[in-house]
């Protein structure tokens, strides 16, 4: 059937310059570019593009410019070019629109109507680089009292504490598995996280046996609804154990990593037959209820001797706040809850574009429920799903998050365009594709430097931006709205967020 | 997709602080001989320049020892005009009587030729309290710290300014010493303790609420300084039932003292840790048990460290303590002379009153320095 369906983007080469070494050719693995033999050039098909920018990058000749096509039709508000073009394409094919990444629509991006205090005068700011500034951050549990026992100057500690993780930073590395992205991409995130202080999380899709030893000190493990990859040393080797119950992308459905892309290696970590779909069910089929959220976690606790936080993951939908102090009350060390804007290796793009909410509201929502109930300190908030820099990491804390887990920006750092084709395994970074041909162009050693190098100028840039506060430990930050002003906000955002209007 | 509603301004509610820049002083007699508030009242007088008459407080231990038995409580009430003032307490008079049994009440002597401006009405009562129903269960304490609260921020145009037995808190809008002087401080009382701060309100509009000391119970706070770590602070407490009402930083620190001191029984060294505790770099540098127990510390009461810049004055039945922030961003010079220990702002106002002095030091950043009475009388 001949498509309807008009190329997003333009492929200009510049012949003068083009020296025929096919390097595009080879880089793109869409097959876009197609070397000619009769003619001696390479042709472009604009129709395969996906706009990765791969080949702009990587042409030793600088000849290829790729640019977004406009739109060719009559222009009109209510259809769009995408509406049309999304549309067609379930005519000419009858099936769900799969995409990746996260919602790119222009819902109102709140980071960018708060903006932050600083000193002046009344309290000094503090200068980062003469003075300590500290961003060591306990995630887990914290008893409502420390008793102590005293016996001439020396105290011992009575209360029973419950095990928390420490980050050096209030950066964690959103959980993406292996199988959604490659090996090299997922040792990449492991590697950084060890460097920086910090963790990362393994996704649903287990973690390789030869990684455990050296990355399960700085691992969060992750128990999804298909129980990839689950025994009792993969929940032992790492420092935290996070049941998946929600993911912003795509709250209220489940994973499908298509037989494609289950390789032998992705097949032995999540021990399932090679070449087989994985598919995690929608909802945890134990956990029909929050008295069975709250069995899985006792049972998680059991298995890892009470020795590790438990964290549950849950997408910030319309009522989450008080599903939120549930799942608190069914004992979880840490709520990770992830916004409308959250990434996915693959979604259904009705989903993706219209479920859930800004992970802004959702913050502040869930943090003052907790407070109003009086359990704030009896679990941490870990905030996912659109931080895009550290100023949004500050708003964040400031809005009651302990800490945040960055995804995209972790992939962006690494070399992903955002192109949103995750989900046909052919990234041509090397970063959401299991061909051993595209996944070999990560190399482990600069992607994981660059993504220990975002983490660190984040944290000086966290640091900067609180000593002008007049603030040197981020505890003194967290829930602090007191340093935050909305701009261009209504009456109801501001109360949902607990802020002030500038100048108010 | 913007949203182009208009949408009707309602009041939201919001929190308001107030940022302070001051003096302190304090005096105390560790052999609980008792004295005027004379010397204070000179000794603050000194440091005029650091406050700018929006502001003045004394607390006063063992002042009323012949109800040493009985809570004694400083109301305030406000009102355009004696008729409103008096009306208020009228409309809180009824609380009190059901829930207390009073055993004497009297306006608070002043001097009406005072210089200072718009003086609300200022009442003390002697109570115990008269627990009934569900509150029965509750400690006296607890019991006085709800009742408080409730007044605070229930009861229009009364706040109470102090609730401690056997110590008062005189405070107002002026400088402190013309607020001594309204009070006659020097003439009528005489204390083993004083603390007295003099203000520098750089953010709100002074009301006689707003000044200090702020106590709870027999706790007071005179601070000097702004907390940046304020919102913080207050969600924490909020959640132990404390709620922040008089606009302004300090409270937070009175409420996180009665909270950490009295509640939950913490010595006032490991208090002084959390509120402000050393930096990790020196914290990761000891010995495996004290590194264990500061680092749980900075764990579990994160929430309650006081950040930016501050130097305080805790002042407790027996007690009094100095304190300054974690990296010192504010002053506070300790001396002791025979059985009086000062604390100051500047020495040269501990100088003017005592010139000769045993020791004088300036203590490090978040290291308590603790008066304690040798014998309670």
């Amino acid at each position: 059937m001949k498509s309807f369906v008009f190329p997003e983007f333009h492929i200009i080469r510049d012949e003068a310059k083009c020296g025929q070494c096919r390097g595009c050719e080879r880089q793109c693995a869409f097959g876009t570019h197609t070397y000619d033999p009769v003619q001696d050039r390479l042709i472009s098909d604009d129709y395969k593009c996906a706009g990765c920018q791969r080949c702009v990058v990587f042409c030793p000749k600088n000849a290829i410019e790729v640019r977004p096509t406009p739109s060719p039709y009559r222009a009109n508000a209510s259809w769009s070019r995408e509406k049309m073009e999304d549309l067609k394409k379930q005519a000419e094919t009858g099936g769900v629109i799969l995409t990746g990444c996260g919602n790119d629509k222009p819902f109102r991006i709140y980071w960018d109507h708060i903006v932050l205090n600083a000193s002046q005068v009344t309290n000094p700011s503090i200068d980062p680089l003469r003075e300590p500034m500290e961003l060591r951050t306990f995630l887990g549990a914290k008893p409502d009292i420390m008793e102590v026992k005293t016996d001439k100057g020396d105290v011992e500690i009575r209360t029973k504490l419950s095990p928390n993780l420490v980050v050096e930073t209030p950066i964690l590395f959103s959980a993406m598995s292996y199988g959604a992205i490659s090996y090299n991409a997922f040792r990449s995130l492991a590697t950084a996280a060890c460097k920086s202080g910090t963790y990362f999380n393994t996704g649903e899709g287990g973690l390789p046996k030869e990684m455990r030893e050296k990355f399960g000190k700085c691992a969060i493990v992750q128990v999804a609804s298909g129980r990839f990859g689950i025994d009792a040393e993969y929940l032992n080797c790492a420092s935290a154990v996070e049941i998946k119950v929600g993911q912003g992308a795509k709250p209220g459905i489940g994973g499908h990593l298509p037989g494609e892309k289950v390789s032998a290696e992705v097949a032995s970590t999540r021990m399932i037959p090679a070449g087989t779909d994985a598919i995690s069910p929608a909802p945890h089929h134990d956990i029909y209820s929050i008295e069975d959220l709250s069995m899985l976690i006792s049972a998680l606790k059991e298995a890892t001797n009470y020795e590790k936080p438990i964290s549950v993951k849950i997408a910030a939908v319309h009522n989450f706040a008080a599903i939120g102090s549930g799942i608190v009350r069914a004992g979880a060390d840490i709520i990770a809850i992830d916004g409308l804007r959250g990434g996915t290796g693959a979604a259904p793009k009705a989903i993706r574009d219209n479920v859930g909410i800004p992970i802004e509201l959702a913050i502040s929502s869930l943090d003052r429920r907790l407070r109003n109930e009086g359990i704030r300190n009896r679990c941490s908030i870990i905030a996912a799903g659109g931080i895009r820099c550290s100023a949004d990491i500050v708003k964040a804390v400031a809005l009651g998050a302990d800490a945040v887990y960055i995804g995209t920006s972790a992939l962006i750092a690494m070399g992903c365009n955002l192109c949103q084709k995750c989900n046909t395994g052919k990234c041509n970074w090397g970063i959401c594709t299991q061909d051993p041909r595209l996944s070999g162009r990560l190399n482990v050693d600069i992607a994981s430097q660059r993504l220990a190098n975002l983490v660190q100028a984040w944290s000086h840039e966290i640091s900067e931006m609180m000593g002008g506060m007049g603030i040197n430990a981020l505890e003194s930050l967290r829930g602090n709205r007191d340093h935050l002003r909305g701009v261009g906000l209504y009456e109801w955002e501001l109360e949902v967020m607990g802020i002030k209007g500038a100048g108010e | 997709m913007e949203f182009k509603i208009t949408m009707p301004r309602k009041r939201r509610e919001l929190y308001n602080k107030e940022i302070c820049a001051c003096s302190i002083f304090g005096a105390m007699n560790r052999d609980g001989e008792r004295f005027t508030g004379a010397g204070v009242m000179k000794a603050i007088a000194n440091m005029h320049v650091r406050g700018n008459g929006l502001g003045g407080g004394f607390a006063a231990y063992g002042i009323y020892p012949e109800y040493k038995d009985y809570y004694a409580f400083h109301l305030m009430f406000t009102g355009c005009s004696a008729e409103a003032r008096m009306a208020a307490k009228m409309g809180f008079d009824p609380y009190l009587y059901e829930n207390f049994d009073v055993v004497y009440d009297e306006e608070i002597p002043h001097r009406d030729e005072s210089t200072v401006s718009d003086p609300p009405l200022v009442w003390r009562y002697f109570v115990t309290p008269n627990k009934k129903g569900d509150d029965a269960a509750l400690s006296d304490e607890d019991y006085i710290v709800a009742k408080v609260m409730h007044v605070n921020t229930k009861i229009d145009n009364a706040y109470v300014f102090s609730s401690g037995k056997n110590m008062g808190c005189f405070k107002g809008v002026g400088y402190p010493e013309e607020i001594g002087e309204y009070f006659m401080l020097d003439r009528l009382y005489k204390a083993y303790t004083w603390t007295v701060h003099g203000r520098f309100p750089t953010n709100t509009q002074a009301w006689w609420g707003g000044a200090h000391p702020f106590s709870l119970l027999d706790t007071t706070v005179v601070h000097n300084g702004e907390i940046s770590s304020y919102g913080t602070n207050r969600w924490y407490l909020e959640m132990y039932g404390y709620a922040c009402t008089l606009q302004t930083d300090t409270e937070v620190i009175a409420y996180a003292a009665d909270l950490l001191m009295r509640r939950q029984s913490l010595p006032i060294d490991l208090v002084a840790k959390i509120l402000a505790p050393p930096i990790w770099n020196s914290i990761d540098r000891m010995n495996e048990k004290e590194k264990k127990l500061l680092t749980t510390l900075r764990m579990v009461y994160g929430p309650l460290l006081m950040n930016g810049p501050f130097s305080i004055i805790i002042g407790q039945t027996g007690k009094m303590i100095g304190l300054t922030d974690r990296i010192r961003l504010r002053p506070l010079t300790a001396a002791t002379r025979g059985p009086m220990f000062y604390l100051s702002s500047e020495e040269a106002s501990i100088r003017l009153i005592s010139p000769e002095l045993d020791s004088v030091w300036t203590p490090n950043g978040g290291e308590p320095v603790i008066g304690e009475l040798n014998n309670i009388t």
